[in-house]
């Protein structure tokens, strides 16, 4: 309301009396009803005293009444903004002390609107009181306060650009806050403010880097263009000067990453800067966002800073945002073209998506028919042109026409099809659409051009249909090639001229200039059959309303005629006029739009507009890298297991009641101390992170035998440092529980030393790496021991919390901390999730197979593969090309009369599939048959994996269904083993089911055997005789299955299963009770 | 970045104007009109329109266009993706985004448009915290409002801005706990006039509505993950957690949400569970045509077809049509040449027809191509990947 009668005020000023003011007087009379202060406001908001009254009564208002009152205000505000009537700017000086209050106030909310909207008067005269407002609210405790400060640093610059220097002090302190909130928003004010002081950035570069995935998404947005920018200014080329990349030295740095030879002599092979690497692997996961302009932000990112060969990984998520709205789609499909011109192969596969909808906007048919264009090739060209026949018969004129200029450019390019497509055009000509024949002409025309020699009777042809096309563009390019081409069309030729000089007088201009042209032309050549002719087409020309006209007459006629005076000149006439001309090329109008970095505004218009900042080249030599280092590093391990541990607690609801029901009370107890606090909060202080922090502290003072002091700084700096906003580390609490702790943690004291080892003079992402190899390596009972050793000391903690939490009136509000633990950033949390896997795996043993069933399946039968017959088993034993395949066995059989060659794998679908192929069989003989491995990666599904098996001649698709039972490893493991994971896995992941066995199953032949012919699964020693128990892993994922056969009187029993992949469970449950119910 | 927004209407008219930093004058627009006069269709103004001293970046939804000014270098997709972002909260809010909708609600647009950008920068586009700070209308609340002149302003404190989930709004309680998931899979395909398929792909989107009190961390997971060959998620699923294995775990907001959207690979050709037979002829010389229509179901799984549209742009020469629908009515603009048959439900015992002639411009020739059809049809209960 009040809203309303401030922006119906800025109409009236604007003297624009429009359907919005009026649509603003209807509303206002409701808003008029005297009683609530802004109806005070729209109706009196010029009288002063009113104002002044509602301001006197507004201070006494109540905390909740707070944000009214801002509200309020900002929208007063914005009436002088607009109006900037000066007795009420005296005005505006007085709510500024309101707002300066405001900004003292308590509650971090009614700071940071009143900052907001001190920040947005733009009177100068409160620039000082600003900046002082700024620099205070930068180090603000609240993120969201500092937040709104760099918001005010844009505007603040903006008023007053003197201030650029102070305004860059502030920016350089809000660069290295670590909270997520604000990243996003003090970038920004370092783009507009000093986006050249890219030294600002360095030390904050690898935070950026790791906060990016949780900084809300128009912040990714302007972070991932800044770092793009400073990439290419910091980081050596990772393209090849051959354009070839080759595997190896992308090796070279994983390996020298893990031995951590950074500080090898680089450059000889091409080694990756490891913190270049961090901004690629950091801002891969957001392809998967759903906001397109972050997508995209990360598509050009790649596209600028990936080597060739890591590019194509965007090329799916920029297909996808062709499903969105028309306005994405238009600015993605421009991007794609330019990316198409230079790298064919990365759209090829996706060449349907390209495919034009008739539902498509015009603009979005030509961007599709120059992506067509652009990826057309030898290969796919008959199926390019299948596309554009239909294309051509567009309803949509102007497309139509661009599609012919595509052809002409598939046809200029792809030089088999040159005559194709001639042809067709040729028969277009006899098109009924005007435009069409046009374009048609014009482009055949530039591609005779290319190739004179062999056409004339296409020029005869043309000449024919001259008197039928009317279109003026097209006509002067038939009279055109007439003239180039007079020598091949001798009689022709002086015809077409013979009629152009009837019509003269009616023609375009553009057609009487080429008429002249051609005239003077055949003048040349054929001068006794032209030479009245010509004569008479300049005489008309000599009078031409048009100067164009009658100027090019008199040159001509000069040239050509000669005389006297200028005999000099028409010497050279024939070689004037006949010259051999170059052919025109016909390249892509997004040619040269490369020079403009994608995704850009500039991009988009091909212009730079302004404000754009280039994209500079590669250094030739890398700056210095350890500008990057921070002082400190974090050891980012010793933290991150236990944070898993937490974070498993929530979704799988462990049963490790030891653990778990400490930190659980800890945590209640945390936010119960922090919710009686105003404003600040635990929630960061939750169990896991506090107990995280523990470890932190001891494991460092114990490694480092040195001051306690300094292990906590290292610590309270890494946390902040990874992914947390959570910063803060409260050096008391840590002081304290240093002592208690120190000597718990010894299970762990090589990682630690390794961590912290690495942290001396590592870099931080390098530690980090680091640490994940070695959280794979830790086993998860590991840290289990370490945290149960834990619960004592934590008690302490708790306590000491307590204190501190008051000492710091900061953080979040209290309502977060119902988060609890999952306070912990989403992705964060995720990630270490992940790992649980891996550690469940490391503690169990994968053994051999128990059984391995001889029944092998038909892959492909030798009638349908003429005389190929193949067949697969399972040969059930781990798969030695990668961990997660499974491997089949695939026997080859030649029952055909002649060898066949090149047997090897072709196409597979899902594309995702992830498939070791054999090495390709040269040539199995008549009768013979080899034998080849190959592993699958099934992902643990059923799904059939289908591929083509391929023979020098033929292809044929086979595919190969694994049982459920073959996508598991056998593992051996204790019967107490066995307990505690069944124990963990109950509720939802247990499936069971009775059944009445068959006989023979009940009698003296253990259980065991139709067990493991069913699935792959190891037998675990059971203390009892009538439980079987049975233990495996799933191959993709390394879950764990079990498998309880219980036996009951009465020949019945209980079959149970444990297992996190339940659909797996079901399916195993079922082919069980078929397996152990038989006969 | 966003310096001013336009809204504009179909009649040329700017019907709302706001302005984040000084005020731009709405003579900007012409270089718009000027552009909007020249396309031909109103889809085919350009999004992005350089002036002088601005750039006009444009969406169309609902036949208004949103024109925001900028200026100086921004992504455009930056800007496109708010503006949408825009559009959909006025949706949201108002249930349809029609010039009338935000004429009603012009307070309630401008409450919305200034806590969503700051200095032309977003600051607020959550839904979540947007309905904590200024609550929808609703028809009780626009009483109360009307008599006791109080706002729509959110007396809370918008707390869920300040934390790290920002997507989801505080202190949720509810009675009932509730969570509903929608698949919605949609196939778009090309066939040609033989009735082979050209090209054919599903998307897919999982909305869902949770009701649910508290922070709830919900997990879901897939029968067979490996259909999905692309996705995107909504900023609350953990990006890593999907990657290592495959199942999406999320606070989820509160409310309605697009969970994700994926794109299902399918190399072999999907099966498209309608097919039309079609027979359109022009004669030459006469001005009559014939006109022949015929939708029959396949390999639908047994579910039927619903809610099946035909729409055809006939060449520009048809005068008008004379059809006979066996279901269903149909409608043809003779101005735009339209024809749009709304079917209904396809009964496969009788299936549904559209007979007749159509009337051709005296003396005009006779097309050259028969027109296109798009049919839109929906099938409940069935999942077309699979």
């Amino acid at each position: 309301m009040l809203s309303m009668s401030t922006n119906n005020l800025s109409y009236n000023d604007q003297g624009g009396t429009d359907s919005a003011v009026e649509v603003g007087q209807e509303t206002t009379p409701t808003s008029s009803n005297a009683g609530a202060g802004f109806g005070l406001f729209s109706v009196d908001f010029k009288k002063n005293d009113d104002l002044k009254e509602m301001l006197e009564s507004n201070k006494e208002s109540l905390k909740l009444e707070a944000m009214k009152r801002v509200v309020g205000l900002k929208k007063l505000v914005y009436v002088y903004l607009v109006r900037y009537a000066e007795e009420q700017q005296d005005l505006a000086l007085l709510s500024i002390s309101t707002f300066q209050r405001a900004l003292k106030d308590p509650n971090q909310l009614i700071r940071a609107s009143a900052l907001r909207v001190l920040s947005s008067i733009r009177v100068p005269i409160i620039v000082p009181i600003m900046m002082l407002a700024i620099k205070e609210a930068a180090s603000d405790m609240s993120p969201y306060v500092r937040k709104t400060s760099a918001h005010a640093i844009q505007k603040l610059y903006s008023l007053d650009q003197d201030q650029k220097d102070l305004l860059i002090e502030v920016i350089e302190k809000l660069l290295k806050d670590k909270s997520t909130l604000v990243a996003g928003s003090v970038v920004m004010a370092f783009e507009e403010v000093c986006p050249d002081r890219i030294d600002l950035i360095h030390k904050n570069y690898r935070k950026l880097c790791n906060l990016l995935v949780d900084v809300e998404e128009w912040g990714q947005v302007v972070i991932i263009s800044m770092l793009t920018r400073y990439a290419r200014t910091q980081f050596t080329s990772p393209w090849k000067e051959d354009g070839v990349f080759d595997e190896h030295s992308e090796r070279a740095f994983y390996e020298s990453d893990e031995e951590k030879t950074r500080n090898e002599p680089e450059a000889k092979p091409y080694m990756m800067d490891p913190d270049h690497r961090l901004l690629l692997r950091n801002t891969k996961p957001l392809l998967q966002s759903r906001n397109t302009a972050v997508v995209m932000s990360v598509a050009q990112l790649y596209w600028h800073l990936a080597p060739k060969n890591e590019v194509s990984i965007v090329t799916k998520s920029l297909v996808r945002l062709l499903r969105s709205h028309r306005e994405v789609q238009y600015i993605v499909l421009q991007n794609i073209a330019s990316m198409s011109i230079q790298r064919k192969g990365m759209f090829e596969p996706y060449m349907k998506s390209f495919y034009v909808r008739s539902t498509d906007a015009t603009h979005i048919k030509s961007l599709k028919l120059e992506i067509l264009t652009s990826l057309a090739n030898e290969a796919n060209i008959s199926t390019v042109l299948r596309e554009f026949q239909t294309y051509v018969k567009s309803q949509d004129k102007e497309f139509a026409a661009g599609t012919i200029q595509a052809i002409g450019r598939c046809a200029t390019n792809i030089s088999e099809v040159t005559d194709t497509c001639l042809n067709g055009l040729v028969l277009l000509l006899s098109n009924r659409d005007e435009t069409v024949v046009a374009e048609s002409v014009v482009v055949i025309r530039k591609l005779l051009q290319t190739q004179p020699t062999q056409h004339s009777d296409i020029i005869k042809h043309m000449a024919k249909l001259f008197d039928n096309i009317t279109v003026p563009m097209a006509r002067a390019s038939i009279l055109w090639l007439m003239g180039e081409y007079c020598e091949r069309v001798p009689k022709i030729a002086p015809d077409v001229l013979r009629k152009m000089a009837k019509s003269f007088t009616s023609e375009e201009d553009i057609v009487k200039l080429q008429t002249v042209n051609l005239a003077a032309k055949l003048y040349l050549t054929n001068s006794k059959q032209t030479k009245l002719l010509t004569q008479y087409i300049l005489n008309l020309g000599k009078y031409d309303q048009n100067y164009d006209i009658r100027d090019r007459t008199r040159f001509i006629r000069q040239l050509i005629v000669p005389n006297d005076k200028n005999g000099a000149l028409s010497k050279y006439a024939h070689r004037i006029l006949l010259a051999p001309k170059p052919a025109p090329l016909l390249e892509s109008a997004y040619k040269d739009r490369d020079r403009y970095q994608l995704g850009t505004l500039s991009h988009t218009i091909n212009t730079k507009a302004s404000g754009y900042l280039e994209l500079s080249d590669w250094p030739a030599v890398a700056p210095d890298q350890s500008v990057r280092n921070v002082e400190v590093i974090e050891p980012v391990k010793e933290w991150a297991p236990s944070l898993w541990k937490t974070g498993k607690s929530k979704p799988a609801k462990s049963s490790d009641d030891k653990f778990y029901s400490d930190s659980g009370e800890e945590e209640e107890e945390g936010s119960g101390s922090s919710s009686s606090e105003d404003g600040s909060s635990s929630s960061e202080e939750s169990g896991s992170d506090a107990e995280s922090r523990v470890e932190n502290s001891s494991q460092s003072s114990e490694e480092s035998d040195e001051s306690s002091s300094q292990s906590e700084k290292s610590s309270s700096e890494s946390e902040s440092d990874s992914e947390k906003k959570k910063r803060k580390t409260k050096t008391p609490l840590q002081k304290k529980t240093v002592k208690p702790t120190a000597k718990d943690g010894d299970s762990d004291g090589n990682v630690a030393k390794e961590a912290s080892s690495s942290s001396a003079e590592e870099s931080s992402s390098d530690s980090e790496s680091d640490s994940d190899a070695h959280t794979d390596s830790d086993s998860g009972t590991e840290h289990k021991k370490k945290t149960k050793s834990k619960a004592k000391p934590k008690v302490e903690v708790k306590s000491k919390k307590e204190v501190s939490l008051l000492d710091l009136g900061d953080f979040t509000p209290a309502p977060v901390t119902q988060l609890k633990s999952s306070i912990l950033s989403p992705s964060l949390l995720g990630d270490l999730e992940g790992m649980s896997l891996s550690n469940v795996s490391s503690t169990i043993q994968v053994s051999g197979p128990a059984f391995v069933p001889e029944k092998s399946h038909d892959l492909l039968h030798r009638m349908t593969g003429k005389g190929l017959s193949a067949q697969y088993q399972f040969p059930r034993q781990p798969c030695l090309y990668q961990p997660t395949m499974v491997s089949v066995q695939i026997s080859l059989t030649n029952t055909s009369d002649h060898p066949l060659e090149q047997i090897h794998i072709g196409d597979r679908s899902p594309t995702g599939l992830n498939i070791h192929c054999f090495n390709t069989v040269e040539c199995l003989e008549p009768e013979a048959s080899v034998t080849v491995f190959m592993g699958i990666d099934f992902n643990d599904s059923t799904q059939a994996a289908n591929f083509q098996l391929c023979t020098k001649e033929d292809h044929f698709s086979v595919s190969i269904q694994p049982a459920v039972g073959d996508l598991f490893l056998p593992i051996t493991m204790t019967e107490l083993d066995f307990r505690k994971e069944q124990g963990k896995l109950l509720g939802m992941n247990e499936s069971s089911a009775t059944i009445t066995m068959a006989a023979e199953n009940m009698t003296s032949q253990p259980i065991s055997r139709p067990v493991a012919t069913v699935a792959n699964l190891g037998v675990v020693p059971s203390g009892q005789d009538d439980i079987h128990r049975f233990a495996g892993k799933t191959a993709s994922s390394g879950a764990v299955v079990l498998v309880t056969v219980e036996l009951r009187e009465s020949s019945t029993a209980l079959i149970t299963i444990n297992t996190e992949k339940s659909v797996m469970g079901s399916m195993l449950l079922r082919d069980l009770k078929q397996a152990l119910a038989q006969a | 970045m966003i310096h001013s927004l336009f809204l504009v209407n179909s009649s040329g008219d700017i019907f709302l104007e706001k302005h984040w930093k000084s005020v731009v004058s709405r003579s900007v627009c012409d270089y718009f009109f000027e552009a909007q006069e020249r396309a031909s269709e109103p889809e085919n103004v350009p999004p992005v329109i350089p002036t002088p001293h601005h750039y006009l970046i444009s969406v169309l939804r609902h036949r208004i266009y949103f024109v925001a000014v900028i200026q100086s270098e921004v992504p455009p997709l930056f800007v496109i993706e708010f503006l949408h972002r825009v559009v959909d909260t006025f949706q949201d809010y108002f249930g349809v985004c029609t010039e009338a909708a935000i004429k009603d609600n012009v307070v309630v647009v401008y409450e919305l448009l200034e806590e969503m950008l700051d200095n032309g920068f977003p600051l607020a586009t959550e839904s979540n915290i947007l309905k904590e700070l200024i609550k929808p209308p609703t028809i009780l609340r626009t009483v109360v409002n009307t008599i006791t002149g109080s706002t729509n302003v959110g007396e809370q404190l918008p707390t869920g801005q300040l934390s790290v989930v920002p997507w989801r709004r505080t202190g949720v309680k509810y009675t009932n706990n509730e969570a509903y998931f929608d698949v919605v899979e949609e196939i778009d395909a090309i066939i040609d006039k033989s009735g082979s398929t050209i090209t054919a792909e599903i998307q897919g989107v999982i909305d869902a509505c949770v009701k649910l009190t508290g922070m709830p961390d919900l997990t879901l997971s897939f029968m067979n993950p490996r259909l999905l060959d692309d996705v995107s998620f909504h900023p609350c699923v953990r990006f890593k957690r999907w990657e290592a294995e495959r199942i999406l775990s999320f606070i989820p907001p509160d409310g309605n949400f697009r969970l994700l959207s994926y794109h299902v690979s399918c190399q072999n050709l999907v099966a498209i569970p309608v097919y039309v037979k079609h027979n359109i002829t022009f004669r030459e010389g006469s001005s009559q045509g014939r006109f022949e229509l015929t939708l029959g179901p396949k390999q639908t799984m047994g579910k039927g077809l619903e809610a099946v549209l035909i729409s055809s742009q006939l060449p520009r020469g048809v005068l008008n049509t004379n059809l006979n629908p066996s279901q269903g009515t149909y409608n043809f603009d003779p101005v735009t040449k339209l024809l749009s048959w709304d079917v209904g439900k396809i009964n496969p015992q009788k299936l549904p027809s559209l007979k007749g002639s159509m009337s051709l411009q005296a003396g005009a020739s006779k097309p050259d191509e028969n027109p296109t059809i798009n049919i839109q049809f929906k099938i409940q209960q069935s999942a077309l990947s699979g």
